[in-house]
């Protein structure tokens, strides 16, 4: 188990980290999720070594690591940019590692080979970075950072740099590599579908603290409060509650609890079809429906329904 | 990567005391020299009139090779951003020679050109013009070295801007001349100014080229570094301290400038 | 392509034309005619008498001493260079923007105003006690007072930019500082050192205002190529004095060449 307890960092008057704790089980893949700021990148950056924390305790497999240096950690770390070194090859990049570590060449050589392949990057031994695209190089930095069989795999925003189609498919390939190599991950990301589609277990990170840790599931179906609700999906206000917009209904007739509000849009989005609503008072709420379900209603713009919430997750504070 | 502390401080200690040593020792006394006697003694000996028409010729000759290089720098480094042609590198490595020729072969090679037995020596005299051991020659070597400065400022920033903005105008209907004016001037302007300061340090403070062609003539083709070495020549040492006191009081300056031209380029 | 685009390009095209003449006239003129003039006129006398000038026992053992005297500045400037650059860069100190501005000093300062300052602290006079004057340690000292910014100028912007995560995933491997240094940094910086070094050299192989008063001009010893050839042009030997410096041209015009070629090999691994 991976821990950290009680980890306060501050960088001049601002709180990057404030009294965090979060264990890290083995064998997991877990997310630190956040908007930009939150603290998380620090985090995984302390777990690693790469800062030291003001106050509070790193620990690997039980023990303390909070003053070792990041080079005997024995962790792997992978890149936003990459961060390949760009004047050697990507044979020697990967080798990098064990060479440092004085490992027998055969040695070397045979554990490069399994790991290019492992990677898909076995035609390219002799390329140099720049001549490879982003995605190949950001697999290039997870075979070197795996060539040391890292006890703990820390990943900060690996597939931030990348465009969508890329970056969907390398997030599969983690999941699937992963699953085959079963080293312990954190992964940093402020993309909550990246988080809620690879990670077994997610931390919700804001304003330098943990706000809930959990099973993907567990935190979508029930958030501990606004910002985790609102930072995994979209979030309606329905009579000081908030919603699901596809927990909303919509009812032609007024009924005890509903809500009285007039349709000002309707988008039509393939199967999903959005319903944009003004209540009495706010406006700015919608509501998700699927083609059928719209169909059904046969509402449409400027129409008067009313709504009813099915499954309202977190009460709202009361508006001052 | 973070170095320990007593690292950090040896490399620092290192560093700052080779500058000291190589650099700022020799110039703090230069300065310590020249006060030694007295102010008025100072004053005294880069007033004479022989310092004074050194002074005078050192800034026409600056003048003009800052006038004519900056001019043309700009349309040389129109030349290798905005140009699409094959061989552009010919040009691009003919701009750097000055920075590698001796400027004892730049004075030879003037001679060689206007001097008595020159190429052109004869037919120039003919007309009654002379250019070596004559300010003609002075300004002509002081050009050749200073050549490069402000193309070598002006022409990455002409690429770094790209022709978008250019082409932008061009678009809005302005003339080539007025997208020049108000489109590519002001946004190479830093460049330009940062060149013309190193143009000018460089023209006030060239001696080897100069002296190969100057002839050396006391209150007519004496410049300020000239009139150091003569000075140091004739024993008159503390002379020689003044005018490089003058000298390096210049210099000084325009550190000052290009330190507050490259923050401001920065900023830009 | 359209017609839109045809009559945007073509007065830029013809300014671009002005621009590349008026470029060729002035370098012409100012530049390649006088140039054109060393190398021609180098041989006025004959094959045999520019051999007899390159090859006196003067002119060769001044450029012997020019080149090595050069080599060991661009060599120590090599590492001076490189340690002032790693302290403005990555090291804190109050007065670090003062220092930063004062290596241009060299650049700034007239190079004759440069001997003098150096002849006045390691001269007969040196208040230190240090008299280094006229030997060709003294060559050493006022080349490498010229040639200092040359190595820190370029290696300055390419360590602020070394990729800070290639450092920390070197070390995430495992690396020490020593290794993070010699595989990950210096690699970096070597084209960067290199070709400040070759500016050095190139400067160092022609330069004259700050040599001229404190070698001495000793020949055989500290007379450099540069002030052979003042000494020629004064004793009115300016055939002679061509001839030696086509050699000198040459030198410089090679090491050049090896700056651009280097610079592109330096570039060969950048996106």
């Amino acid at each position: 188990m991976i821990a950290a307890r009680g980890i306060t960092k501050q960088f001049g008057d601002f709180v990057a980290l404030d009294d965090v704790t979060i264990e890290i089980p083995d064998g997991s893949l877990t997310a630190l999720l956040g908007p930009s700021g939150s603290g998380k990148s620090t985090l995984l950056r302390i777990i690693a070594g790469l800062e030291t924390p003001d106050r509070g305790v790193v620990e690997i497999h039980g023990r303390d690591q909070t003053h070792v240096p990041p080079q005997r950690r024995e962790i792997g770390f992978v890149f936003q940019h990459y961060a390949a070194f760009k004047h050697m090859t990507v044979r020697d990049n990967v080798a990098f590692g064990l060479k440092i570590r004085k490992q027998p060449k055969a040695r070397i050589d045979a554990r490069v080979n399994e790991l290019l392949e492992i990677v898909g990057l076995a035609g390219h031994q002799k390329r140099y970075p720049n001549q490879l695209s982003g995605g190949q190089r950001q697999r290039m930095a997870l075979a070197r950072a795996l060539a040391v069989e890292p006890r703990v795999l820390l990943l900060d925003e690996p597939f931030g740099a990348l465009d969508a189609k890329v970056r969907a498919d390398l997030r599969e390939w983690l999941r699937r590599l992963h699953d085959e190599v079963h080293v312990t991950t954190i992964l940093v990301t402020h993309d909550q579908e990246e988080a809620m589609s690879i990670a077994d277990r997610i931390a919700v990170m804001d304003h330098g603290r943990i706000e809930q840790v959990g099973h993907p599931r567990e935190l979508y179906d029930r958030p501990a409060n606004r910002f985790v609700m609102g930072f995994l999906g979209p979030v309606s206000e329905i009579g000081g509650r908030l919603v699901r917009p596809h927990d909303i209904v919509i009812e032609l007739e007024p009924s005890p609890g509903a809500h009285e509000a007039q349709i000002t849009r309707i988008v039509h989005l393939g199967f999903e079809v959005r319903v944009e609503l003004a209540l009495a008072r706010r406006d700015g709420v919608f509501a998700q429906l699927t083609r059928d379900e719209a169909q059904q209603l046969e509402v449409s713009e400027g129409d008067i329904v009313w709504l009813r919430a099915t499954n309202a997750l977190v009460e709202a504070p009361d508006p001052a | 990567m973070t170095v320990s502390r007593p690292w950090q401080l040896t490399l620092r200690i290192l560093a700052l005391g080779w500058l000291l040593a190589l650099l700022l020792a020799p110039v703090a006394l230069i300065f310590y020299r020249t006060f030694e006697p007295g102010i008025g003694a100072v004053w005294d000996s880069i007033t004479t009139p022989a310092a004074i028409s050194a002074f005078w010729l050192t800034i026409e000759v600056s003048a003009i090779a800052v006038v004519v290089n900056t001019v043309l720098g700009v349309v040389m480094a129109l030349a290798l951003a905005r140009g699409r042609w094959r061989g552009r590198w010919v040009l691009d490595a003919i701009i750097d020679l000055p920075f590698a020729i001796s400027p004892v072969v730049v004075g030879l090679s003037l001679i060689l050109v206007y001097g008595t037995t020159g190429w052109f020596g004869r037919d120039l005299a003919d007309l009654g013009i002379r250019v070596i051991f004559s300010v003609p020659g002075i300004v002509l070597a002081t050009v050749f070295v200073t050549l490069p400065f402000v193309v070598r400022e002006v022409t990455p920033v002409l690429r770094e801007v790209g022709d978008e903005q250019e082409q932008a105008a061009a678009t809005l209907g302005a003339s080539g001349w007025q997208t020049f004016w108000r489109i590519t001037l002001p946004s190479i302007r830093w460049g330009i100014a940062y060149g013309v300061v190193l143009t000018t340090a460089r023209a006030i403070g060239e001696f080897g080229a100069v002296s190969v062609v100057s002839g050396k003539v006391s209150g007519e083709t004496e410049t300020l570094t000239l009139l150091v070495e003569k000075r140091f020549a004739n024993f008159d040492l503390a002379g020689a301290y003044a005018a490089s006191a003058l000298l390096a009081a210049i210099a000084l300056l325009t550190l000052l400038i290009m330190t507050t031209f490259n923050r401001r380029r920065e900023e830009a | 392509m359209s017609a839109v685009a045809l009559t945007r390009r073509r007065p830029a095209a013809r300014s671009g034309a002005l621009a590349l003449g008026i470029s060729t006239l002035w370098l012409s003129v100012i530049v390649l005619l006088p140039l054109a003039a060393v190398v021609v006129r180098s041989l006025d006398g004959g094959v045999g008498d520019f051999w007899d000038a390159v090859s006196s026992r003067q002119a060769v053992d001044a450029l012997r001493f020019t080149v090595l005297v050069s080599l060991a500045t661009a060599a120590i400037d090599a590492v001076t260079g490189t340690l002032l650059a790693w302290v403005l860069v990555r090291d804190r100190f109050p007065g670090k923007r003062i220092v930063n501005a004062l290596i241009d000093l060299p650049f700034a300062l007239p190079t004759i105003v440069a001997g003098l300052t150096l002849l006045a602290l390691y001269g007969p006079t040196s208040p230190l006690g240090i008299d280094i004057a006229f030997t060709q340690g003294a060559v050493l000292l006022a080349l490498l007072f010229v040639t200092q910014p040359f190595v820190v100028r370029s290696v300055q912007p390419v360590l602020i930019e070394v990729d800070r995560e290639m450092e920390e995933a070197a070390i995430s491997l495992g690396a020490s500082n020593r290794t993070v240094f010699l595989r990950i940094i210096l690699p970096n910086l070597l084209p960067a050192i290199l070709s400040g070094a070759g500016l050095a050299f190139a400067r160092a192989v022609g330069e004259f205002g700050s040599v001229v008063l404190i070698s001495g001009n000793v020949p055989f010893d500290t007379q450099v190529s540069s002030v052979y050839i003042f000494k020629l042009i004064e004793s009115d030997a300016p055939i002679s004095a061509a001839a030696v410096s086509v050699v000198l041209l040459l030198v410089s015009v090679l090491v050049l060449a090896g700056i651009r070629l280097l610079g592109r090999w330096g570039a060969r691994h950048d996106r």
